[in-house]
């Protein structure tokens, strides 16, 4: 359990840490929290030859209001600092930092940290295909904006270019109007989710009506986060959790594993996508 | 005098430094010019070794030397237990070499070391030793090892047979069968589990060029038994010019009772670099390839009985996967520690197992907490809820109908379970297994608990009540009966203590046993305060080194308490006697007129005239005044050969929902009354329950040890491997009753496995019980949602009534 050896470099700021990254020779990794990729090197899986670590750098830390009644949460902000950010008010977040891993885990682990790993059972990308974010990436050569749903590109790969630093992730506003819900089987030695649900019910002009937004997202089941859209399509038809949830992995190559084959994955992806929509709508009332 | 604290639950005297990090475990320790030694292990499953090459290693920064097995010029690990000790049955023996030398038979079997300055630049170093394979086909599976045309692992071992080991009543057995109103019939699996101490195992070795003598500090549970093995059985060197030393140990759950190549190998290694000590400590991923695993039992039971719930007969083909090659003493838990216990708490008139040990390409097996006696209360207890299915009993009603009665004690099943080669018997020492159930049932309300059934079919769960009552045997052993049953090298199982007063009054007693965080240190002081009538804080308790140690046979098998106790209890009344010896010397009486009262010694009569043991210690060891033939010094040794093994018990009950949509299952209630007879001190008796229940419920719910059937360990680190968590687990919720055991002074059973033995049966039965109304019977464990849902589809295509 012991790391091969790599060269460490702890730039002051975001602006040294792209010009650090731009020199580098591909086998340059981001640090911040480590709590994915620590494990990964200690085993040899992960060989970097250069770390960078941002993990100090303040200015990518915290949650701020921006316009529009949007939030942008900085790359650096721990779980744990998520939780206790008054700015969080999103159910489904709720439902899902404090099952997050572990005290340790959520105490230094990131959610840049987390979507740059882009670990096809993580659950954070999932909740952030629900909420329809944005991920703000920097370089050298200038700073961009990516589409939540245009960001993670299969198992541990991502839009990021490999002179790219995530620094921010934007949230919409939210509205009363709306309702959110988290669900997940975990897998009981990771923590990670078998399945999990994300899931956004909304009525886009208000009123008591039929809901006219819904997002579902689901992670752990295939080799990345996706949007189930036909889900979405037969939850918008019908209005019942059950006809969404059957179509929960339609079109989706369901992963299999150990712990999960894909008929018992997609069975309990559909569980939780029916249950996550209960949820999410009694709580949009 | 001091306050009595024999059976008070007083907090642990190690508990300040183990909770402040404080405690020196192996890791700790790091003396002056060490180096780091790392271990290259066989990726393959089953391979040929063709050759080695470590020339780019040895030329690596800070490497200071690089062995294989050719270098290694001592013999295999010994096996101290062949199946059937001295019947003479045939054991097709296969043990590790210190690194293997011409093939690997496991995935993680050692093939070379490299000793470096730094443990990275060893680990670095492994990576540039480059070995030419020859891979082989793998078997990992005990059943199908045995089967024609299964790869063959050992010129030694035709069909992969260790051995074929039987106990019990053969004719008598299938006779009952034969002529049973009812006989059900159930194949069954005990999976293998990863043990999980927190502390991983490590050794350092250090040869000493001045003397000639080695030291080696280790991760275990028996140092005194290590020297033995090492010295007289693997490396030749003698054994008085080696010491063994045991630090303080974070758990190990039997997988350091064991001698391991790596012990070997830092003595071979520190003097091949002329006496630096080198220090070994494995990754948590190597202790899952490399240190042994437990249980791994495929069954075939057969219990039969008649309709109103007699058990007439049980028996049992256990196949018992033993691993790669054997571990110290792999053949002896699936035959004596398993097969003599099946008959549990019951009066079953005949039983008959017949055990088949095989080898397989997989980690070695061997003790894991219950060892053997968990695999048996899983069986029993299992085909109990099976026969009382079949019968349309209710469970706790047909343990009632077969619990041995309570006039039935010392007992001895007439199948000849407790009977060894030569005619030595161990009984049941005592039991009284109705008051424990019945304690448990009240506290589940367990009469009334369809109306709850009811309402969780109405949240889409199934509720579901298990029973487990257990009998367990500890305190191990009679020596003339351990001997006969199995201990190859002759060794006995006694304990030893050493007890001095010193001149300030101030007491250190020395054992032969060695703790692992039981709080040996606490209990032991506990026994001697109440014994000598001194306080707490005057005692303190050494153990763990062969130097300065009587020689014992360390901590396992729940034998601490039982016979090291009684050997402290034996050292106290000679320290006691002889205090009362010089007492009547110090205040000119008779012996027969000195009364002893705690640490005060009194002439009968004249309760003026009296000493104080401080005021007796600080004379006698001054010896200026001695009588005619009398020592100087008040230092006794006792050794303690216990007269029988003592028989834990006790009914644990767990309450499960299974939720129908996902196959989650959710322990929902535990109650355990348990009799380990009396306690030392409960607190510490409630804490190795606490522990050893949540074990045994990782087991029916979590844990598995998975191997491909290329031989790759899939569950390879806690990633992949589900270790309990607190949050999973309801409170637990304790009882007792109290039998005290005849066999020792201090009328203990022991306590280290109990709940280990009993909470995976009560947790499976309590599963299985929910699936009934699906028609389900048995399912192997572990309950994963996905095991579970997958039965529920099954049943309800099938159309089992939900």
């Amino acid at each position: 359990m012991i790391p091969a050896a790599f060269s460490y470099a702890r730039p002051r700021s975001i602006d040294e840490a792209v010009k650090l990254l731009k020199k580098g020779d591909g086998s340059t990794k981001i640090i911040a929290g480590g709590q994915s990729l620590l494990p990964l090197m200690k085993l040899r899986l992960a060989r970097p030859g250069q770390l960078i670590d941002i993990g100090r750098l303040a200015e990518l830390r915290g949650v701020r209001k921006i316009a529009g009644g949007r939030l942008a949460i900085g790359a650096l902000t721990t779980y744990d600092e998520l939780l206790r950010d008054p700015n969080i008010v999103h159910a489904l977040l709720r439902d899902a930092l404090p099952r997050i891993g572990d005290v340790q885990v959520r105490n230094r682990g990131t959610i840049g940290g987390a979507i740059a790993h882009a670990d096809p059972a993580s659950d954070m990308p999932a909740l952030l295909l629900a909420l329809n974010a944005e991920v703000v990436a920097r370089s050298a050569r200038g700073e961009r904006t990516i589409a939540i749903t245009d960001f993670f590109k299969g198992p541990f790969a991502t839009a990021l270019a490999s002179d790219e630093i995530l620094v921010e992730i934007r949230l919409p506003a939210g509205s009363n109007d709306y309702g959110s819900a988290y669900c997940s089987i975990e897998q009981p030695a990771s923590g990670y989710s078998l399945a999990g649900a994300a899931v956004v019910v909304g009525r886009s002009r208000g009123g008591t009506g039929p809901f006219d937004d819904v997002r579902i997202a689901l992670a752990g089941v295939a080799d990345a986060p996706y949007r189930a859209t036909a889900a979405e399509k037969a939850f918008l038809a019908s209005a019942r959790p059950g006809d969404a949830a059957a179509h929960a992995t339609d079109g989706v190559s369901v992963a299999s594993d150990i712990h999960a084959d894909a008929e018992f994955r997609a069975a309990v992806a559909a569980v939780q996508v029916r249950r996550a929509l209960e949820a999410a709508i009694a709580r949009a009332g | 005098m001091a306050i009595d604290v024999l059976g008070a639950p007083i907090k642990r005297t190690e508990d300040p430094r183990f909770i402040t990090g404080k405690g020196r475990y192996l890791d700790d320790i790091k003396l002056t010019g060490m180096v780091h030694m790392a271990i290259l292990r066989s990726p393959y499953a089953h391979a040929n070794i063709r050759s080695v090459d470590t020339a780019a290693a040895k030329a690596m920064p800070g490497v200071l030397a690089v062995f294989t097995g050719a270098d290694i010029p001592y013999n295999p690990l010994p096996m101290a237990w062949p199946a059937g000790g001295s019947s003479g049955i045939q054991n097709n023996i296969n043990m590790p070499r210190v690194l293997a030398t011409d093939s690997v038979k496991w995935t993680g079997e050692g093939v070379a070391a490299v000793v470096a300055e730094t443990p990275e630049q060893a680990v670095d170093a492994l990576e540039a030793i480059s070995v030419d394979w020859e891979p082989l086909p793998a078997v990992v599976d005990a059943e199908k090892a045995t089967q024609p045309g299964a790869p063959q692992l050992h010129e030694n071992a035709p069909n992969n047979v260790v051995f074929t080991w039987t106990v019990g009543d053969k004719a008598g057995t299938d006779a009952a069968i034969e002529s049973a109103e009812v006989v059900v019939r159930q194949r069954i699996v005990n999976q293998r589990l990863i043990p999980n101490p927190m502390e991983v195992r490590g050794d350092i070795g250090w040869y000493n060029p001045g003397t000639d003598e080695y030291t080696i500090w280790m991760s275990s549970q028996t140092p005194h038994i290590m020297r033995l093995l090492l010295t007289a059985f693997v490396t030749g060197i003698p054994e008085h010019k080696v010491r063994c030393i045991a630090p303080d140990v974070g758990g190990a759950f039997g997988t350091k009772i064991f001698c391991y190549a790596d012990m070997a190998l830092v003595m071979f290694a520190s003097k091949a670099i002329g006496g630096r000590p080198v220090k070994w400590v494995e990754s948590r991923r190597e202790n899952y390839q490399s240190t042994t695993h437990g249980r791994d039992h495929i069954t075939y039971l057969e219990i039969a009985g008649n309709r109103d719930g007699e058990i007439a007969g049980l028996r049992v083909k256990t196949y018992a996967n033993l691993g790669g090659r054997l571990s110290t003493i792999g053949a002896g838990v699936p035959t004596t520690l398993y097969g003599r216990v099946l008959a549990g708490c019951y009066k079953f008139p005949n039983v008959f197992a017949e055990v088949t040990g095989v080898y397989t390409n997989t980690t070695f097996v061997d003790a894991y907490r219950g060892a053997g006696r968990p695999e048996a209360t899983y069986v029993v207890e299992r085909a109990m809820d099976l026969f009382a299915d079949e019968i349309g009993m209710d469970p706790a009603a047909i343990r009632r109908k077969n619990f041995l009665p309570t006039d039935a004690f010392p007992y001895d099943n007439p199948s000849g379970l407790g009977t060894a080669v030569n005619g030595e018997k161990i009984f049941i020492d005592s039991g009284n297994y109705e008051p424990a159930l019945n304690k448990a049932l009240t506290m589940v309300n367990y009469y009334e608990l369809d109306k709850a059934k009811k309402e969780a079919r109405r949240r889409g769960k199934y509720l579901g009540v298990g029973l487990s009552s257990y009998i367990e045997v500890c305190g191990v052993a009679p020596s003339k009966w351990i001997g006969a049953v199995g201990e190859g090298w002759g060794a006995a199982m006694w304990e030893s203590a050493n007890l001095k007063v010193h001149l300030t009054g101030k007491v250190i007693l020395t054992m032969g046993t060695s703790p692992q965080g039981q709080g040996h240190e606490t209990t032991y002081a506990q026994i001697i305060s109440h014994e000598l009538g001194l306080p707490m804080e005057d005692i303190i308790v050494q153990h763990s080194d062969t130097q300065g140690t009587p020689f014992g046979y360390g901590s396992y098998g729940s034998r601490t308490a039982a016979v090291g106790g009684a050997a402290a209890i034996k050292a106290a009344g000679k320290v006691r006697d002889k205090a009362k010896r010089y007492a009547a010397h110090m205040l000119e009486a008779s012996v027969d007129d000195i009364e002893v009262d705690g640490a005060s010694f009194r002439v009968k009569g004249s309760p003026d005239k009296v000493k104080t043991l401080q005021e007796i210690a600080f004379a006698l060891d001054l010896g200026f005044s001695l009588p005619e033939g009398m020592e100087p010094y008040l230092d006794e040794t006792a050794y303690h050969d216990t007269p029988n093994c003592t028989w834990p018990f006790g009914t644990h009950i767990a309450l499960v929902e299974v939720d129908e949509a996902t196959g989650k299952v959710d322990l929902v209630k535990y109650v355990a009354v348990d009799d380990v007879g009396k306690k030392i001190n409960p607190m510490i008796v409630d804490g190795q329950l606490h522990g050893g229940i949540v074990q045994g419920v990782g087991q029916a719910l979590w844990e598995g040890a998975l191997y491909g059937d290329d031989g790759q360990l899939l569950s390879g680190s806690m990633l992949d491997y589900a270790l309990p968590r607190a949050s999973w687990l309801p409170n637990l919720e304790l009882d007792e009753t109290v039998t005290p055991s005849p066999v020792n002074p201090l009328g203990v059973k022991g306590v280290g496995e109990a709940g280990a033995i009993a909470s995976t049966a009560a947790v499976s039965n309590a599963v299985i019980d929910a699936l009934s109304p699906l028609g389900i019977r048995h399912l192997d464990m572990p309950y994963t949602p996905q095991t579970v849902w997958r039965a529920i589809q099954a049943a309800t295509s099938k159309g089992g009534s939900a």
